[in-house]
């Protein structure tokens, strides 16, 4: 009975459940398994070896929980596959289900659908374009997925340029697909990058971090300079500002910003707008 | 070389962790393992990167993945999982293609490759010292790269290497002399959750009962291998 104590029986490798409610925020490790709150309360009490009598035994309170990146369901706990901090959402209805996933500092890209990534053009073949997203393949985007394109009038785009678009299709046993449209037929932000500008990579974390809603960094960078700027869920990010210099600084200002405190930032951007 | 050298270049800023984990007094008397130190994340271009030191041995390690395939290695339901294991000095022989191996298997063990069916994760060993249990600290850094590369894994593993003197005592985490001058030397890969046995080697004679014994040792020896583990991902999300 490994799940007697859920609370804080921390062994060496965490081969113990430990709840998933009290382990939100901190680091876990792939191999350990994690409790559910309804788990934790029926468990708790069983061990004793009765367990006590409900009239309705036949319907549990379902609640629906949700495997995000880097946890799987494992029997009727969770086994987490990725080494991160643990994040969850509750879901919409308030009860005490919701989402639970890892937020881990990867790299490497894999499609998601629904994201929006940057990618660039690598071949054009009959009526699709290859886009390369980072992923452990190229993506299709067909002619046809552009605002106001038919068969006649084909878009503008070369090998080499930078698309920004959506997946429509991205699971692990098919080619993912982009489109540059949403589903109303508008290209809404979404389409070929400009001439200039400057690509460049982070992590997927920090990302993340930059598109979270009011994030400070985006809203400090702005009062900066005015400026352009495109984030790719792959890692990639597009910026352009008024000259060359202020783009190259606005880039190592980004990539700078993930292993900052926020104390840090804020003396590097007042010291930027005295300049 | 060119790996050596990113490493030096990019390893100001980040995380290093160093724990003398156990004793520093009773090493060669029994359980007790070399000091342990590692570095995670310190190339730029791999997918995940490590390394690891185990008193004077040491082997960095860089994680492709999952990455596009060749279409003659590609597996169509799950990951090709590739192990390049490149010695201080020369080309690889038949040692290294017989330890890549071993360690291709484990890693297979525990990877979830079912997640990510035709792609390739290629990891790639540069040893850098070899101080004895050269094969234990492979194994130990490519689990720490494939977890810096986010790689899906049902477990982690680790790798113990044991020592039978002639006199029959145990060293645990030998020297390359201690490996030398031992009787047998056995190497075993335990998993994380269950800590079962998920691959061995062994050179030399031995009974039953010192394989037995031999094993449990080890299994001792990885809590504190996973604990290390536990302390030095802690360190490296401790900034974000």
């Amino acid at each position: 009975m490994a799940e007697t104590l859920p609370v804080a029986s921390e062994s060496p490798a965490g081969c113990k459940a430990r709840a998933a409610r009290n382990v939100l925020g901190q680091v876990v490790l792939p191999g350990e398994e994690l409790l559910l709150p309804e788990q934790e309360e029926t468990d708790g009490v069983g061990v004793a070896g009765e367990r006590p009598l409900r009239l309705n035994a036949g319907m549990r309170s379902r609640l629906r929980v949700v495997c995000g990146p880097g946890l799987r369901r494992c029997g009727d706990r969770l086994l987490v596959t990725k080494c991160g901090r643990l994040r969850h959402k509750e879901s919409g209805s308030g009860s005490s289900g919701g989402i639970y996933w890892v937020d881990s500092q990867q790299k490497r890209y894999v499609p998601v659908k629904g994201d929006h990534v940057i990618g660039i053009v690598t071949a054009k073949s009959g009526d699709i374009f290859k886009v390369d997203v980072g992923g452990s393949e190229p993506a299709s985007l067909s002619y046809l997925a552009f605002e106001g394109a038919t068969k006649r009038n084909r878009p503008n785009v070369q090998v080499g340029d930078l698309i920004y678009g959506q997946f429509v299709v991205a699971n692990k046993d098919m080619e993912p697909e982009m489109v540059c449209i949403d589903s109303c037929g508008r290209a809404n932000g979404m389409g070929v990058i400009g001439q200039d500008g400057l690509l460049f990579k982070v992590t997927l974390g920090l990302i993340r971090k930059l598109l979270a809603p009011d994030c400070e960094i985006i809203q400090e960078v702005g009062k900066l300079y005015p400026l352009e700027i495109v984030f790719g869920m792959n890692g990639r990010i597009w910026v352009k500002a008024k000259t060359i210099q202020q783009t190259l600084i606005l880039a190592n200002i980004l990539e700078a910003c993930e292993h900052m405190t926020t104390e840090q930032r804020k003396q590097i951007f007042a010291r930027l707008a005295e300049s | 070389m060119e790996m050596v050298m990113e490493s030096a270049k990019l390893s100001d800023d980040k995380v290093c962790t160093e724990t003398g984990i156990v004793e520093s007094s009773s090493r060669g008397s029994g359980c007790s393992l070399r000091h342990f130190a590692c570095e995670q994340n310190l190339l730029s271009r791999p997918d995940g990167s490590a390394t690891f030191l185990q008193g004077d041995t040491s082997v960095l390690a860089g994680v492709y993945g999952p990455a596009e395939v060749k279409v003659s290695k590609e597996i169509f339901n799950k990951a090709t999982l590739e192990v390049i294991l490149r010695p201080k000095i020369g080309l690889p022989g038949v040692a290294e293609k017989s330890r890549e191996r071993l360690i291709r298997n484990t890693c297979e063990a525990v990877v979830l490759g079912a997640l990510h069916p035709r792609t390739s994760i290629t990891v790639v060993l540069q040893v850098i010292s070899d101080a004895g249990s050269l094969l234990a600290c492979c194994l130990n850094v490519a689990c720490m790269a494939l977890v810096d590369a986010g790689i899906p894994m049902r477990a982690l593993f680790c790798g113990v290497t044991c020592a039978l003197d002639s006199d029959g005592t145990l060293v645990l985490d030998p020297t390359a002399k201690q490996e030398k001058e031992a009787r047998a030397v056995l190497t075993f890969a335990l998993d994380s959750v269950d800590r079962k046995l998920l691959m061995s080697t062994t050179k030399g004679l031995y009974s039953d009962a010192e394989l037995q014994q031999c094993l449990a040792a080890a299994q001792t020896a990885s809590q504190h291998v996973f604990r290390f583990y536990r302390e030095s991902l802690q360190r490296r999300y401790s900034k974000s």
